[in-house]
């Protein structure tokens, strides 16, 4: 039995409390946006925000979050796609097979919160999520391009 | 007469669906029927089915048929550009529709091959869905003449408005769907396609058509399908291949939360049955099961290694090419040069890890599911649940990622099917966690390749000798296709013939030999599957040579590639692009590869530098592509940008090592993937020469870890012979 604010809203779910976030977003919440892709916190397909910073899902286990703890997963980042880093997204055409995008876009949504205008070498830092696609080069074009229109 | 008219009737009108030489799958003995004649006519659920390949709207959307799978390559985008490109529609009006495998069967085949490998898609479809797309158009423009009662020549269309020059009258695709649907469609052969030159919307660097859905978490992959009342599976295999599953203890794990049952999968195979996967995949890890590991857990990366170094001199090699007396001229030559390369197992680790939701009830079944080859998905459907062909459905949902994981060979579909079959009624989700995943992959086969060249007193090159040892994707799919040693395909880019994969040298004395050499490990096609190790074997070997003659990189290839002119035009397109000679920062350096696969051209320029502790950074590589037909720049330029990420991640960390009959490397901990962080800047030039239509998805992959390596041998002055680099001692 856990109590979660998943974006804004307050879910009562039945599970093990070592049920990893990941699971519960997914299987008992329904949100299927967050993905799995290693369940060994390497790979970051898991990722969502948890009180504004980035965390990987698959290894965090509800029993240790509370009902003030604020979860925004992709579903919650914005609601028409409308956040700069999706919208930059679109423009670069970053996604292939998309299926590590949602952490992409978190991760990126979480750098961006901390550091508006980040250098190359910020990103480097904080965009360690694996795409077996190798859309790096556009991830980092994106974020510049998202880090531009929100000062803009 | 009748009857042998009839026979070769039929002949040419099946199919069977044996995806093993393309896709390296096994060849599943289902014949489709393949159709020659337009399909008649289906109502489409909203608008008109003009023809196979497009349904038109009422409010002119253009709803484009898809029968090729996306893993994240565009396909879909690039085959709609080329329907649209002959449709004449509003590209801001065209969706598409991915058709079944059951509605492909029960149309006698009006879509064609759906397997989606060997950088495929567009090649060999682009010719059929562009006449499907023309035959659409002229079927809408004779609508809107007949109901104007005008000669058809008096119409003309622009963006899916058609025009009557005459009377200025003016209607559209939406308005005049449904009477054109009614029309018969043009015979093909009398269809003239457009010349490139005047293309539109093929040929620009058009927005993908399926990134809205990939942004915001709405994109339903087939590990997010929701049922109701559907169970989730979590499955293990005996980790030594070939090894059999002897026991499990059931009762360890009773009335674990949501438990609905052990199911014995195969001989090899346990899995557990729950309410959620999560409860499913903990039951299993809790599970007490014995193996029974064989003949296999013997074996070992070190074994294998030695098998394989007994194939480089053994007399059993079959000799592919032999032109001239490569071994006289060798032995005679003013300079040898001598090398043994080798390239290790690798795994595809698609970010979506298999997974296949199967629902069987008494006379249906279905399944949803990432696949390559949604045809041979239905048939591992029918034939794994004993449900007639035409009672079965594939549902594919876009890949999160393929690679060569997904093709021919369906073991998880067939899994999910005999785990399904223990729930009549109830759909079942199974999932392989990436342990599993990493554990039972198709691997990119293992090899080692030694090689020798002789140079004659001006350096030029008169005589080489490549002989690869190492294991047949072929043999693992069938070994009475490759009883007697004779793959050609292990030496995919080595071949004389052009179109393909043709080598780009021309040497005097040529002999290539391959000695099979298999392994218990399973094997199959990896992006680019044969291309890479063997350009790797002769792009770093050529590099070697080049020094030992003195020559300059570029130049002494240029002297061997006057017969090859695409080829040659490519490397000289890279080396441009990439300033091959002009001055670079301090402690950077360049190399360069080039290499044939897949129909197309390829070569790359890359800039590395190589720190005091050995640390390679690469920090610039420019790729020049001709794959004849360029339908969307910047999608091709997305793929290249990929093939390099792909191309390092196994450069720098790939392999996948064996110990006691098992892989050692069982998740992105040990088999590490190129970040963000060490990704080159990439510059992709595009030298289409539209006179020919070759593959994207897979030729630029050849060519990124040779001209690596290349330029790591120019900054450390030693030649790197073995993969990964991360075992590489370089300083």
């Amino acid at each position: 039995m856990a109590k979660l604010n998943i974006n804004g809203r307050i879910r009562d779910v039945q599970v093990e409390a070592e049920t990893p976030l990941l699971w519960v977003i997914r299987e008992h919440v329904g949100l299927t946006g967050t993905k799995y892709g290693c369940g060994v916190a390497q790979c970051g397909a898991c990722s969502v925000h948890l009180n504004g910073e980035v965390v990987r899902s698959c290894m965090l286990p509800v029993g240790g979050l509370k009902a003030t703890d604020k979860i925004v997963t992709i579903e919650g980042l914005s609601a028409t796609s409308s956040h700069p880093v999706q919208k930059a997204w679109a423009e670069v055409d970053v996604p292939q097979c998309g299926y590590c995008q949602s952490g992409q876009i978190m991760a990126a949504a979480a750098l961006l919160r901390k550091k508006p205008r980040p250098t190359d070498r910020d990103i480097d830092e904080a965009m360690t999520n694996i795409c077996r696609c190798g859309t790096y080069q556009r991830i980092r074009a994106a974020v510049h391009l998202a880090a531009g229109r929100k000062q803009a | 007469m009748k009857t042998q008219r009839d026979a070769r009737d039929f002949s040419r009108r099946s199919f069977i669906v044996a995806t093993a030489a393309a896709a390296g799958g096994l060849a599943i003995g289902v014949r489709f029927p393949l159709g020659s004649r337009p399909a008649e006519a289906q109502p489409a659920a909203d608008g008109a089915e003009v023809h196979a390949w497009v349904v038109v709207k009422p409010d002119d959307t253009c709803v484009i048929r898809i029968a090729r799978s996306e893993m994240g390559q565009g396909t879909r985008t690039g085959l709609a550009q080329l329907v649209a490109e002959e449709l004449e529609c509003d590209w801001k009006k065209v969706t598409t529709e991915s058709i079944t495998p059951g509605q492909n069967l029960a149309r006698q085949r009006v879509w064609g091959e759906m397997s989606t490998g060997g950088s495929r898609g567009i090649r060999t479809s682009q010719d059929y869905v562009r006449r499907g797309g023309a035959a659409a158009r002229m079927m809408l423009l004779q609508a809107a003449a007949d109901e104007w009662k005008v000669p058809v020549s008096e119409v003309s269309v622009a963006s899916g408005v058609i025009t009557h020059a005459g009377s200025s009258r003016k209607t559209t695709y939406g308005k005049v769907a449904a009477a054109a649907a009614k029309l018969t469609p043009p015979d093909p052969k009398n269809i003239t396609l457009k010349n490139p030159k005047d293309w539109k919307i093929a040929g620009r660097p058009m927005k993908r058509l399926d990134t809205a859905d990939k942004l915001n978490g709405s994109q339903v992959y087939a590990i997010d399908v929701k049922l109701p009342g559907m169970l989730h599976a979590a499955i293990k295999a005996c980790p030594v291949f070939g090894g059999k599953l002897a026991s499990y203890d059931e009762s360890k794990i009773a009335g674990r939360p949501g438990l609905r049952g052990v199911v014995k999968v195969n001989e090899s195979t346990v899995a557990v049955v729950a309410d959620t996967w999560w409860r499913a995949k903990s039951a299993l890890e809790a599970l007490p099961i014995v193996w029974d590991e064989g003949a296999g857990a013997s074996a070992s990366s070190a074994t294998i290694a030695k098998h394989l170094e007994d194939g480089l001199a053994a007399s059993d090699a079959y000799a592919f090419r032999n032109e001239g007396d490569a071994v006289a001229a060798i032995s005679g030559a003013a300079k040898r040069v001598e090398a043994v390369y080798s390239t290790p197992f690798l795994a595809h680790a698609t970010m979506e890890p298999m997974n296949c939701t199967v629902k069987i009830s008494a006379d249906r079944a279905e399944c949803w599911v990432p696949t390559q080859n949604s045809e041979a998905s239905l048939a591992a459907l029918s034939e794994q649940s004993g449900v007639p062909l035409a009672k079965c459905e594939v549902y594919r949902h876009d890949l999160g990622g393929g690679f060569g994981r997904r093709g021919g060979n369906q073991d998880y579909v067939r899994q999910a099917v005999d785990i399904a079959k223990q729930f009549p009624g109830v759909p079942v989700k199974m999932i392989w966690s990436r342990e599993e995943d990493m554990a039972h992959d198709f691997y990119r086969p293992i090899s080692q390749c030694r090689l020798a060249a002789g140079l004659d007193e001006k350096g030029a090159l008169v005589g080489l000798h490549v002989r690869i040892s190492g294991q047949s994707i072929n043999a693992f799919v069938n070994p009475a296709l490759v009883a007697n040693g004779q793959d050609a395909r292990q030496l995919q880019g080595y071949t004389d013939k052009p179109g393909d994969a043709q080598l780009g040298y021309t040497v005097p004395n040529l002999l290539i030999e391959y000695a099979m050499r298999n392994t218990h490990v399973p094997v199959g096609p990896w992006r680019g599957v044969n291309t890479n190790q063997n350009a790797v074997y002769i792009e770093c070997f050529v590099e070697e040579v080049a020094r030992a003659a003195g020559a300059d990189s570029l130049e002494f290839r240029r002297a061997l590639m006057a017969k090859h002119p695409k080829h040659l035009a490519v490397l000289n397109a890279a080396a441009d692009k990439g300033g091959w000679g002009k001055p670079l920062p301090a402690g950077v350096h360049r190399g360069v590869a080039q290499f044939m696969g897949y129909g197309s051209y390829s070569a790359a320029v890359a800039e590395v530098s190589v720190s005091r502790e050995g640390a390679v950074k690469v920090h610039r590589m420019v790729l020049a592509l001709d794959c004849g037909h360029a339908v969307n720049p910047d999608q091709i330029a997305a793929q290249v940008e990929g093939s390099v990420a792909y191309g390092l991640s196994a450069a720098f960390y790939g392999e996948c090592t064996v110990s006691n009959g098992r892989m050692t490397e069982l998740n992105f901990d040990r088999y590490q993937i190129l970040r963000l962080a060490e990704m080159p800047k990439v510059e992709t030039v595009i030298v289409p020469t539209y006179d020919f239509w070759g593959g994207v998805g897979e030729p630029t992959i050849s060519v990124v870890t040779p001209a690596v390596l290349n330029a790591v041998f120019a900054a450390t002055g030693k030649p790197v012979r073995s993969l990964p680099l991360k075992n590489v001692k370089l300083v």
